[in-house]
């Protein structure tokens, strides 16, 4: 299982990768792989502040349909836009292109207080 | 059964292109045995077993005495005195309770549903794997139902299935069944085969607008309701539920389950979501899924007689947001 050390990991299996105080936000290629074949993602509006645990996006699977929460508090400064085109993006690169949205976060320490790869890790094998 | 194995949507094209295997040991058999079986069949079920000659089936109601659907089932007569139902899991005990509820002299009942397996072998490419697996036994004609031996195995062998592809199903002793699933994909392979979950079951056969028993129907419904009335046969003197129906093909349904498909690209819909028309609340969503061959999302609704019509359009109220979507004919996929 594919798993960045440079991230860290929410256990409701979204990732925040942390630049400034800028936190770019996906789910995990765990996640992706348990919701399999993502066919509509519902975004959060640029803009609004959100509160970390709150549901801000969905993401559909033909199977299923799965709130995405804000792992950190913060205000949405950017959503990916190709997602609505491309939803499968999720699927083929979590880590990469499949981006969801990028919070400015209240307070970068949220993001170092959340598990790290091994402590994610630890999660989803256990 | 999972919910799948290489995912949903892979599954569900290897359906529509090649094969699939659907493992649906899960489904209950039931053999009902004697000389009054006939007879007794068609006082419990709304089709006419009279109409089955031997190595025969169809796809029939057991309705309570409202009218109101119990299960739907597939019967097959083996013989003249002898037939296999085989019902829905999660209605096996129900199923078989009623049956003895009504259970008479001449009539003998066998649950075997724990003693079976199933297996369906679904895809353009049936026929011609049949024939290799079979070593040249001849399939059932569509509807068909038949006895073939492999390997020192009985099976019964259907020509049914739940996809709207051609293909067949395996009825059979369960200790057989993990050996008969690995030379499936084994002998399979160079026609396609994939093994395929309850989660590409579903859409395949949303697509038909085939009804699945708990989302599109319920004890509260009846056949006619439900669009289903080609397997009711009213000319029969009596069976149960036959009052209520009746009296609803006289005055005419109040609602009818219809198909729909989503206009543009929208979130999938899913069963329990509000179906707006007129700018009112009128009915929730029976089933619904993104529809893999079709690329929109579709589903199936109970609506007022009124506008469950082919044409008529609603909205699908999904979080909140409301997006249109247009009432179909029954199937929403046809082969191109």
């Amino acid at each position: 299982m594919n798993l960045p050390e440079n991230l860290r990991y929410a256990e409701s299996h979204e990732w925040v990768a942390l630049d400034g105080n800028k936190g770019r936000v996906g789910i995990t290629d765990h996640a992706q792989s348990e919701l399999s074949d993502v066919v509509y993602v519902e975004l959060p509006e640029v803009g609004s502040k959100v509160d970390a645990g709150q549901a801000i996006a969905v993401v559909e699977s033909v199977k299923a349909a799965s709130d995405i929460y804000a792992p950190v508090s913060g205000t949405v400064v950017e959503v990916n836009t190709a997602l609505e085109g491309d939803p499968a993006l999720i699927n083929t690169d979590a880590f990469g292109e499949g981006w969801l949205f990028v919070l400015e976060v209240d307070n970068v320490d949220d993001v170092q207080n959340m598990k790290s790869a091994a402590e994610y890790q630890a999660q989803i094998e256990g | 059964m999972p919910v799948q194995y290489s995912g949903i949507i892979d599954e569900h094209h290897a359906v529509r292109n090649a094969l699939g295997l659907f493992d649906i040991s899960h489904m209950g058999e039931v053999f009902i045995s004697g000389p009054e079986a006939g007879a007794w069949l068609n006082r419990l079920l709304t089709n006419n077993v009279d109409k089955l000659a031997v190595g025969q089936c169809h796809y029939t109601f057991m309705l309570n005495g409202q009218g109101g659907v119990i299960d739907d089932l597939i019967v097959y007569r083996l013989t003249a005195t002898d037939y296999l139902l085989v019902v829905n899991a999660s209605k096996i005990e129900e199923d078989f309770a009623w049956m003895q509820k009504h259970a008479q002299e001449g009539v003998n009942l066998d649950n075997r549903s724990d003693a079976y397996a199933g297996l369906a072998i679904q895809g353009p490419n049936a026929t011609a794997f049949y024939h290799k697996f079979f070593g040249g036994v001849a399939i059932p004609e569509r509807n068909g139902v038949a006895t073939v031996e492999r390997d020192g195995v009985s099976y019964f062998v259907a020509r049914t299935g739940y996809t709207g592809e051609d293909g067949f199903e395996l009825f059979f002793n369960a200790d057989a069944a993990p050996a008969t699933w690995q030379a499936l994909l084994d002998e399979g392979a160079e026609f396609g085969i994939k093994p395929c979950g309850l989660g590409a079951r579903d859409t395949l056969r949303l697509e038909m607008c085939y009804p699945l028993n708990g989302s599109d129907l319920s004890p509260e419904r009846s056949p006619l309701e439900a669009g289903m009335g080609f397997f009711v046969d009213l000319q029969k003197e009596d069976f149960i539920g036959r009052d209520v129906l009746a009296a609803q093909k006289a005055e005419g349904v109040k609602v009818r389950l219809v198909p729909f498909r989503m206009t543009g690209k929208t979130p999938p819909p899913r069963s329990h979501y509000p179906v707006v028309a007129g700018g009112e609340v009128v009915a929730e969503t029976a089933s619904g899924s993104l529809s893999p061959s079709l690329g929109v999302g579709i589903g199936m609704v109970y609506l007022p007689a009124a506008v469950a019509k082919a044409g008529e359009t609603v909205e699908i109220d999904i979080r909140g947001r409301r997006f249109p979507a247009v009432i179909e004919k029954k199937p929403l996929y046809r082969k191109a």
